[in-house]
């Protein structure tokens, strides 16, 4: 304590004194933030679906109708919920640009703000899926090997062992995982985009889908190893049959030239 | 009697202290003579002349990896446990642990993840099957296009062939060992086409699995086929096949000095013991490196079989890829009749797998038929100067290809961005269309390279150097070329088609003549006849146009 | 090791001598064989100091193999066999594998490069022609032995005493019999086993994922789900080979787009459930394309149409895929109404 008060007229004290402050502030205002908090969202929720809607007119109702209906250009929207348009304008996917066999991922045109509105409009329009909370996608804690199994069971087919993807009928395609944020899986596996069946919480229960997650995190992710070596794109015997002729072959032909080669010979100079 | 035995021992003291006298390295092969005979051995062997062409080594390539494969499967023997018995994996590979699984794999998974080194060996060992059968494969395309399976080596290209399909059953058995997802499938496949044969495919498929798919047995069957019966086979084949080659002596390209009774080249010792030796070492290098760097068959990415998983991309090895095309683009017919199934749209394709392999393996003896040639031949052919086997061998390799973009269609679909649908009609197409395109286009581009030799060797080589003669005309210096170019363009035979003789006899009487002689003849025509080879130049025409100098 | 240090007077003058004796047949035939071309000398044969240099690059390479082989054996002693490192460009890879792999490498192409280069510089590269001899026998040696063989035949007298003859042949053509023999215990008879599976009627639809039995409200539309039949667990003996039977995929489609009547009959409330194995060779199809109501198969690409039967509209199959009958019990869970109706998977020669 004398030490403290001896210190009391040093020139930061007042700095000190005034960061105690603000904290405690902070501190009191989380505390009775909650309340608070519900309150602002109700507005915030209104402004968003308005805002969406607006956001909705311009972008999306050319081809969904003007008020999600659906037209022959595309599929109602009435009851996909926010997980789905988080999904699709997410990854770019929506707006389309060319009708074609399946529409591609594309650069996002949209800030998370819009799509936030745009998906909280849509919603209003009926119930569906809502966007996921980090708790529910991030891998922490999941049983990578239980969600490996159900990869295998429920995904593999389409998208490869560990997600590399893969081809559908006419043209049609399961697209690679790599690099995919972890809440729009969540989100493909909870409404089913274009002609992915959805595996809805009644089946596929949020551990099962957590446990998904952890496993291409796993197995497709940055920190990945790969003890082999060069995975060669993860797509099995192809691939290897390809580097085996090229590389290995190729390599031993070129080794097989210089040991057949005459030696260069001395000449007049 | 005694003074036999006198002198054979007074001989025997002799040739005593003679090879008392004699270094220790002599004394032992003197031993091993005595017993083996190495001294005659030696004599027709050690200094043999082996020619040098980078293409001759293909073989040996093919040799060096089985002996990498066999050595590195030995190892691999020792961790692997070929049993189908569940168990619970507690390895280091997390993404599995916990997961049921067949012993093969557990252990598979132990080599790959807890035995220092066992990955390297594991991957070594799979790297050199892929290399080997691709090896194999352009061996035998270089001896198809060069002729070199004529006579005296027809027995040895049938052996050689033998070896390329045993590889691929002995390739495909041990990829199925792991009995992982992949493989799994591949052998589910398998199942199917078993399935499919009429009558006794039904049974076959019990005995083999031991009762229903999957059943508890096949790994352990697999592995004895694997390891054992096929390997046993193939390395007598092997054995057979190299002492073919020393017994015929190495086929060599057309060159100054070089004849159909002669072989030109350095000598076993020490030179070719050098290089082939070291050429091993070179090998076995290289797929070390590779499966140093590059994965292959990463199992514990693809799980544990389960007969209800399955992945996309699902493909057998590249040797088994054609297989896998012809099973894909092939139609799904079916027939029931009288309460049995006649599955013919995997039935069909089992048939013509071999067929497409036989097509090439009959080849050698359809052109000796057509030739009637009985000689020997040492000297090989430039593929140009046999237009129409160059052109069927092409068709041959096309259809192929063909039938391997059929295997991977799906992967041509992703990653060309094209309909798996578009790629099964085009290949279904191109089965029937694409050889007899590439023959008729490769038939044509040997007779216009036949006939730029043959330009070459009369008028010489053109030197791009462009003189005005004094009148005023413009002419390209031809530089006339070398005795020795002269003689490797104009070594090679043509044969000239066989006729099938008068209608009648000397006495008039109709001569009957057989069908098999008339297709003889039809064969020889469009092998040998006006437009199928370009007649190469004779003494007279070169002589005549030489002597006329600056006429062109 | 370029050519243009060796001074003129070091090379060897031969050459000119083969080039006279050819120009004589020049003159007769400009396209004969002028023999095998003068031996030409490599800067090795002729320049000690070249020579020198190639002896040393030859055990220069022979060292790195040893010193390879040695860094082999303190990899395999020192780096953890867990131990993962990132390599450029090749990503995360396990240290041991890579170390081993390339020490080996290493160490087995210097071995090779060596004694290739030691043969190519050192070894006498003169050209030299072996004659060859033909393979046929000549006609007194063909003679001999055509001669030691009827003797040998007739001595045998196997032509002349038929009976010894034929009872050989039958006895060598019949004992392979008993191996053939031996292979029936390789497997028991098919009987009907490929007929049936263990699904049953009142065998409730266990969903693989959660491992609980569903009900038809959890089943969305457009969402697809794979079932086992209730009882069969993965750690029962006999798992694989039911499962490889048994599998199941359910997916609900609006019933007014269910073109085949008997599918719908057999559906509960646009819930159809259909087996998971491929009637091409047996894959386990599901690649459910929940727009089109297609289902293709990762192995071969036969795609059936789910929404009309099953039937096959692409590739190889020859048969629609069977479909399990289902319905909903009194707790209101989805079961079966019996097992498929016709054999599920490829198709065999007594299927019918």
């Amino acid at each position: 304590m004398k030490k403290l008060s001896a210190r009391r007229r040093h020139p930061l004290a007042a700095v000190v004194v005034l960061f105690i402050a603000l904290a405690a502030c902070a501190g009191l205002y989380t505390a009775f933030a909650p309340a608070d908090k519900a309150q602002a969202d109700e507005t915030s929720q209104s402004l968003a679906i308005d805002e969406g809607k607006r956001l909705y007119a311009v972008g999306c109702a050319s081809c969904h109708g003007t008020g999600g209906q659906g037209t022959t250009d595309g599929p109602s929207l009435v009851g996909v919920g926010a997980a789905a348009v988080d999904f699709q304008v997410g990854t770019g996917r929506m707006p389309a640009q060319q009708p074609g066999a399946q529409v591609p991922k594309k650069k996002v045109i949209y800030s998370q703000a819009e799509i936030d509105q745009l998906a909280a409009y849509i919603a209003s329009l009926g119930a569906g899926p809502s966007i996921p909370t980090e708790a529910q996608y991030s891998p922490q804690g999941a049983d990578i090997a239980k969600g490996g199994e159900l990869f295998r069971t429920n995904c593999a087919q389409c998208h490869n062992f560990t997600g590399k993807g893969g081809a559908l009928s006419e043209g049609k395609y399961a697209p690679t995982l790599e690099g995919v944020d972890p809440k729009h899986i969540y989100e493909a596996m909870q409404t089913g985009p274009q002609n992915m069946p959805s595996f809805p919480d009644t089946t596929m229960t949020e551990k099962n889908k957590k446990d998904i997650i952890a496993y291409l995190d796993a197995v497709n992710g940055d920190e990945t190893v790969e003890p082999g070596g060069l995975s060669l794109g993860g797509l099995g015997p192809v691939s290897e049959g390809l580097f085996a002729w090229v590389f290995g072959l190729g390599a031993l032909i070129a080794v097989a030239v210089w040991v057949a080669a005459r030696t260069a010979k001395a000449k007049k100079s | 009697m005694s003074t036999n035995e006198n002198t054979t021992a007074t001989s025997a003291a002799g040739a005593d202290r003679s090879r008392g006298k004699a270094p220790a390295g002599e004394r032992v092969a003197d031993w091993a003579d005595g017993r083996l005979g190495i001294y005659s051995l030696a004599k027709a062997n050690m200094r043999k002349i082996f020619p040098d062409h980078w293409s001759f080594m293909l073989g040996e390539v093919c040799l060096y990896t089985f002996l990498i494969i066999i050595i590195t499967g030995v190892y691999l023997t020792l961790f692997f446990h070929p049993s189908m018995n569940e168990v619970e994996y507690h390895g280091s590979y997390v993404p599995l642990q916990g997961q049921l699984m067949s012993e093969a794999f557990n252990s598979t998974m132990h080599i790959s993840f807890d035995v220092r080194g066992g990955l390297l060996i594991r991957q070594i060992h799979h790297w050199a099957a892929l290399i080997f059968l691709a090896g194999m494969f352009v061996h035998m395309m270089r001896v198809f296009f060069t002729g070199a399976f004529r006579k005296p080596r027809e027995v040895n290209w049938l052996f050689g062939f033998l070896l390329f399909v045993l590889g691929m059953f002995t390739g495909f058995t041990g990829y199925s060992l792991p009995d992982d997802l992949l493989s799994g499938t591949g052998v589910r496949f398998m199942e199917g086409a078993v399935l499919s044969v009429p009558i006794v495919g039904t049974y076959l498929s019990f005995f083999l699995f031991g009762g229903e798919f999957p059943g508890g047995d096949f790994v352990a069957r697999f592995y004895s086929v694997h390891i054992l019966l096929l390997p046993g086979i193939m390395l007598g084949l092997v054995v057979a096949h190299l002492i073919l080659v020393f017994y015929h002596k190495h086929t060599q390209y057309a060159g100054p000095g070089k004849t159909n009774n002669n072989v030109v080249g350095m000598p076993l010792l020490p030179v070719y013991m050098a290089k082939a030796g070291g050429f091993f070492f070179l090998v076995f290098g290289v797929i070390a490196i590779i499966s140093a760097i590059a994965t292959i068959n990463p199992i514990w990415t693809m799980g544990p079989y389960r007969p209800d998983q399955v992945s996309t991309g699902a493909q057998p090895d590249w040797y088994m890829g054609f297989s896998e095309g012809l099973i894909r683009v092939m139609p799904g017919w079916e027939i029931n009749l009288w309460g049995h199934t006649l599955v013919l749209g995997v039935f069909i394709p089992l048939v013509v797998f071999p067929l497409v392999l036989v097509a090439i393996a009959v080849y050698p003896f359809i052109e000796s038929w057509v030739t009637g040639d009985k000689r020997e031949h040492h000297i090989l052919d430039r593929p140009r100067n046999a237009p129409t086997r160059t052109a069927f061998g092409v068709a041959w390799i096309t259809w192929y290809m063909v039938l391997l973009i059929g295997g991977g269609n799906d992967l041509w679909a992703t990653h060309f961005h094209l309909s798996i649908n578009s790629i099964t009609w085009f290949v279904r197409i191109a089965f029937f269309v694409a050889p007899v395109i590439a023959f008729v286009v490769t038939k044509r581009i040997c007779l216009g390279l036949q006939r730029r030799d043959r330009d070459k060797v009369l008028h010489g080589r053109e030197t791009g150097i462009i003189k005005r003669l004094p009148h005023g005309e413009f002419i390209e210096v031809h530089e006339p070329l070398s005795q020795e170019q002269l003689h490797t363009l104009t070594a090679h035979e043509q044969y000239v088609p066989a006729q099938i003789g008068p209608a009648v006899d000397e006495n008039g009487v109709k001569r009957k003549i057989k069908g098999s002689a008339k297709l003889r003849a039809k064969l020889s025509k469009a092998y040998y006849g006006e437009d199928n080879q370009i007649p190469k130049p004779t003494v007279e025409e070169y002589k005549e146009i030489t002597s006329g100098h600056g006429h062109h | 090791m370029s050519s243009q240090d060796i001074p003129e007077e070091n090379l060897p003058a031969e050459q000119e001598h083969a080039h006279g004796a050819v120009s004589v047949a020049d003159e007769k035939n400009p396209f004969a064989d002028p023999g095998l071309p003068p031996h030409e000398h490599r800067v090795q044969d002729i320049d000690e100091r070249a020579a020198k240099r190639s002896e040393r690059t030859v055990a220069l390479l022979f060292t790195v193999s040893m010193l390879a082989t040695v860094g082999f054996i303190a990899s395999y002693v020192t780096i953890d066999v867990a131990k993962s490192i990132y390599v450029f460009p090749i990503g995360h890879i396990s240290a041991l594998n890579f170390a081993l792999g390339s020490c080996l490498g290493l160490a087995l192409f210097c071995i090779g490069a060596g004694a290739v280069h030691w043969a190519r510089t050192l070894m006498s590269d003169v050209e030299v022609a072996d004659e060859r001899h033909p393979i046929e026998a000549t006609p007194e040696v063909k003679a001999k032995v055509m001669a030691d063989f009827k003797e040998g035949a007739k001595e045998s007298a196997l032509g002349r005493r038929k009976l010894i003859r034929n009872t050989m042949f039958g006895a060598l053509a019949l004992f392979p019999l008993s191996g053939v023999v031996l292979l029936r215990d390789l497997g028991p008879l098919p009987g009907t086993k490929l007929r049936h599976t263990i699904w049953s009627k009142g065998k409730l639809l266990v969903n693989m994922n959660t491992n609980e039995p569903l009900r038809p409200s959890d089943v969305a539309v457009g969402s697809l789900t794979f079932v086992k039949p209730e009882g069969l667990e993965e750690d029962d003996h006999e798992f694989q080979t039911e499962i490889a039977k048994a599998a199941t995929m359910i997916v609900r489609i609006q019933p007014d787009n269910i073109k085949d009547k008997q599918e719908l009959e057999w559906s509960y409330q646009g819930i159809v459930a259909y087996s998971k194995i491929c009637t091409h060779v047996g894959c386990p199809i599901s690649l459910y394309e929940q727009q089109t109501h297609h289902v293709l198969c990762p192995c071969h690409q036969s795609t059936f149409d789910l929404s009309d039967g099953g039937r096959v509209i692409f590739g190889p199959a020859g048969h629609a895929l069977p479909q399990l009958r289902i319905g909903v019990n009194e707790e209101g869970y989805l079961e079966a109404l019996g097992d498929f109706e016709e054999p599920v998977g490829p198709a065999f020669w007594e299927r019918g």
